[in-house]
This record gives C-alpha cells, sequence and structure tokens, in this order.
C-alpha cells in the first residue's frame, strides 16, 4: 500500500475510452487537465440505477473526483461539464472521428499521471470543434493529428526542407525524412503531393481555418493520407480507429450501399 | 500499473464477468509464474470452447444445432426482426414476452477504439437477410451507450434506401446503461413505446 491510497483527488478531464469490466462497472480512461491520463473504476456504471448515468460515456468533458488506489482509481463523483459524446450519436462520421482523437491522445500519453496540458487543451477543443459541426469531419481530424504530433515534438516540416532546412514550399514529401524535402535532399520513394495539399497542411497545422475549409475534396484526401502516414510513422503500431474514420461529406443522403459496408477508406488518398 | 504484456493480461483478465482489478493482477502473476506447458493448456482450452461453440446460421444467436430455438420456432413472425449485440440481450428481450419476431445477434457494436468497425460484425449478413423483403419493420435495440447508438444511426443510415420502417427502443432506458440489466417492465415499456427512426 502506498502513501497515496484513499486520497481523494479532483480534476477536469476529457472520456477517452470506457472497458467493460466485471459484471456492472467501467474501466474509465481519460485525459485530465493536471494529472495527464488516468484510468479509473467506475462501479455499478451499467446498471440502470448507476448514479453516474450518462457522464462517464465517451468523449465527455467533465469535472471528475476520483480516490487513488494502488493499481486503478475508483471514480467517487462526477459533474458533465459538456458531453460532447451526446452530439455524435446521430452522426456517425464524427463519432468515428471522436474516437480516432481520443485513440490519438491515449497513444501519445504512454505514461499515466504524466501532466501534458497542450494535449488536453487540444483535445478539448477539437472535440468541441467536431461537436459545434462548423468545419468538415476530416479536416478537424487532420488538424487535430497534426498539432498533437507536434506536441509530441514530431511537427512535420511543411514551410522548409525536414532534412537541410532550406526555406520555401518544397514539392516532395517524404514520411520517413519527416515532412517536405528539397529537391537536393529528396530521397527515394518521396511522394509529390499537389501543392494545394502542402498549402492546406500549412493551414491546418497552423489553425488558419478560412484556408482550410476553401480547400478542395483532392487536396483534403491526399492530405489526410499523409497526416495518418506521418503521424503513424512515429508511433510503435498503428492507430485502429483511423481506417474505420468515415470521411464521406454528408450522409445524411441515402448512403451508397457498398461503400458504406466497407468505410475503410475507399475514398481516402 | 504494470508495463506491456503483463498490464495487456491484467486489462484482458479484468474485463472478464466477475473479474475484479485486484483478481486480475493475482491471475495474470499466477499466470507468469505458472509452468509453460500449463498455461499452454489453460490458452487452448480457451481456444477449444471458441471453436467448438455453435452459432445459428440465420441470426447468429448462440445454438445446439444449425439454427436456434427461436428460429426454429414457426409460431414466431418474419416480419419484425430486432437487432441485438450480443446473445444475453436476446435473453433479456424474450424476458419482457413482448416480442414475437425474430433476431439478429451483431456480435457487438462499432467501436473504433476497439478496432470494431462494420465489418467485424455481422452487418453483411443483416443486410442479406433484409434483402429478402419479408422483414417489414426493423428494431435497433443496441445498447443504450455511445457505442450501442452510433451502430443503431449506422445501420439506420444504411437500411434507409430499402424502405424499411426502422425503430429504436423507447427512452426510459437509462443511457450508459448495458441492455441485460433493464428490469423486465422498463425493457417492455421501451419496447412497446419503440420510436421511428
Ligand atoms: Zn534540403
Ligand atoms: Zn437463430
Amino acid at each position: 500500500m502506498t502513501g497515496f491510497r484513499g486520497r481523494l483527488t479532483r480534476d477536469d478531464a476529457v472520456v477517452l475510452r470506457v472497458q467493460k469490466l466485471g459484471e456492472s462497472d467501467r474501466i474509465v480512461t481519460m485525459l485530465t487537465r493536471r494529472h495527464g491520463r488516468i484510468r479509473a473504476v467506475a462501479k455499478g456504471v451499467r446498471r440502470t440505477s448507476s448514479r453516474f448515468g450518462a457522464r462517464l460515456e465517451p468523449f465527455g468533458h467533465i469535472d471528475v473526483q476520483w480516490i487513488e488506489g494502488r493499481s486503478l482509481h475508483v471514480v467517487s463523483q462526477v459533474e458533465g461539464v459538456d458531453l460532447y459524446g451526446k452530439r455524435f450519436l446521430e452522426d456517425y462520421p464524427r463519432y468515428t472521428a471522436a474516437s480516432a482523437i481520443a485513440e490519438t491522445a491515449e497513444r501519445l500519453t504512454p505514461m499515466e499521471h504524466e501532466p501534458s496540458l497542450r494535449l488536453f487543451l487540444l483535445t478539448v477543443g477539437a472535440l468541441r470543434t467536431l461537436a459545434a459541426r462548423e468545419h468538415t469531419v476530416s479536416l478537424v481530424l487532420d488538424a487535430y493529428l497534426l498539432r498533437a504530433a507536434a506536441i509530441a515534438g514530431w511537427a512535420p516540416a511543411l514551410r522548409e526542407c525536414a532534412v537541410c532546412g532550406t526555406k520555401g514550399a518544397h514539392r516532395a514529401f517524404s514520411v520517413p525524412a519527416g515532412g517536405c524535402v528539397c529537391a537536393d535532399c529528396r530521397p527515394p520513394g518521396a511522394a509529390r503531393p499537389a501543392p494545394a495539399t502542402l498549402a492546406l497542411m500549412s493551414a491546418l497545422a497552423s489553425g488558419d481555418w478560412a484556408t482550410a475549409d476553401a480547400s478542395e475534396p483532392g487536396p483534403r484526401n491526399e492530405a489526410s493520407g499523409l497526416v495518418a502516414a506521418h503521424l503513424q510513422w512515429h508511433l510503435e503500431r498503428g492507430l485502429r480507429s483511423l481506417p474505420l474514420v468515415d470521411r464521406s461529406v454528408a450522409r445524411t443522403a441515402a448512403p451508397d450501399l457498398d461503400r458504406t459496408l466497407d468505410p475503410t477508406g475507399k475514398d481516402r488518398a | 500499473m504494470y508495463e506491456g504484456a503483463i498490464q495487456d493480461l491484467i486489462d484482458e483478465l479484468g474485463r472478464l464477468p466477475g473479474v475484479g482489478p485486484k483478481s486480475a493482477q493475482r491471475i495474470a502473476f499466477h499466470v507468469l509464474s505458472a509452468d509453460a506447458v500449463d498455461v499452454k493448456r489453460l490458452a487452448s482450452a480457451l481456444q477449444r470452447v471458441k471453436d467448438l461453440v455453435k452459432f445459428c446460421t440465420s441470426c447468429y444467436n448462440v445454438a445446439e444445432s444449425e439454427q436456434c430455438r427461436i428460429c426454429r420456432d414457426p409460431r414466431r413472425t418474419n416480419e419484425v426482426l430486432c437487432v441485438v449485440e450480443e446473445p444475453k440481450d436476446v435473453v433479456a428481450i424474450e424476458r419482457t414476452g413482448e416480442f414475437r419476431g425474430r433476431y439478429h445477434v451483431l456480435g457487438g457494436a462499432i467501436n473504433p477504439l476497439e478496432g470494431v468497425g462494420p465489418d467485424n460484425l455481422k452487418v453483411r449478413e443483416l443486410m442479406t437477410r433484409l434483402s429478402s423483403g419479408e422483414v417489414k419493420e426493423l428494431i435497433l435495440a443496441t445498447d443504450p451507450n455511445t457505442e450501442g447508438e452510433a451502430t443503431a444511426t449506422y445501420l439506420a443510415l444504411l437500411v434507409k434506401p430499402m424502405g424499411l420502417h426502422v425503430t429504436r427502443l423507447a427512452s426510459g432506458l437509462p443511457v450508459g446503461g448495458d441492455l441485460e440489466y433493464a428490469d423486465e417492465i422498463t425493457l417492455g415499456r421501451a419496447f412497446e413505446g419503440r420510436r421511428a427512426v
């Protein structure tokens, strides 16, 4: 037993993942503002009489209090700050994008209890933006992935050569080299994306939504492919949710059956 | 908290019914210190039950023969099909005595975080069943939590072109709960008051 056992801690957090535990409990993985990523047991949460209700569902921004335990904490109280998850229930593409955001946040915090305020703020901001429906799903997700990579220290070079640092808009992009590469440094196998694709990636990385919103589907698809490849190059293994993200723009109309049955990215670069 | 394989095993064990975090840890360390032969025998027993258990070829409920008891029952109607996540949900709904149609067991809910997409569930099989045109109403009775709701949303859009009457269980079921924990009366009421989606 450690000296911390039984101590109550309170923080605000975003729920990244919930997993069933035993008969009626769940393990809730959260990214907190001041305590980094933590995992806590929510007891009885799957029973109809649970006092936690829907407040521990995925993607919610919550105010939570937990009792510190040796291997797992135990949730004692929770209030909703803004339960974004509710707003993704009837929007399947946004639900899949929120899942990819949550998985990325979890993967970028391999150590529990290691505070990452910037990642916390970015993650809450991304879910809020996704819920607000102001921008296309894939743009919100790719902006998040680019900026989360930057917080992890893996920002792709977009305005200079990743190898020699020469400033300028270079035409080639190499995932192993770490971004755009000049003609001299270009390794074999580097991609040659459209200039509009690299301009979109710059806009997404810097929060220039006017440029991003005005982009065309072609560069968007190509940027999604490069962003995913760049991030997954740095992670030990690929993100499970990324191939399942539904990037189709509007799904309110009757969906194309074949594509819907296989949303694993036929329309992705 | 441990790192790597031992924590993975603790997590997996902790997901088993009735196994709390402390027991999961105890079992994991027992496995770690056990004889390699004993561990292999346990692993193969787990694998065998998975290989030998049968699922109904129509609805994917657990079955002792080709088709389950519900699919074989000639008194039930083919016009109403109820989609659930797990075989235990079939049991929960049967307990209410409200339903005389057939079931379709998806085998889970869409959960990208766990790598579960539509292709990992019995979604294609559902579409095949619906293509016969016999089903008039499709009830989406997935769990009233985020994954269950998102799965229902996905299926509702998918079957929209087929012009079926698609319904979802009425509210009254608490969000965040499991269908199996709803008492018969609440679940029965939710069934009776199902709404079109
Ligand atoms: Zn260079
Ligand atoms: Zn059956």
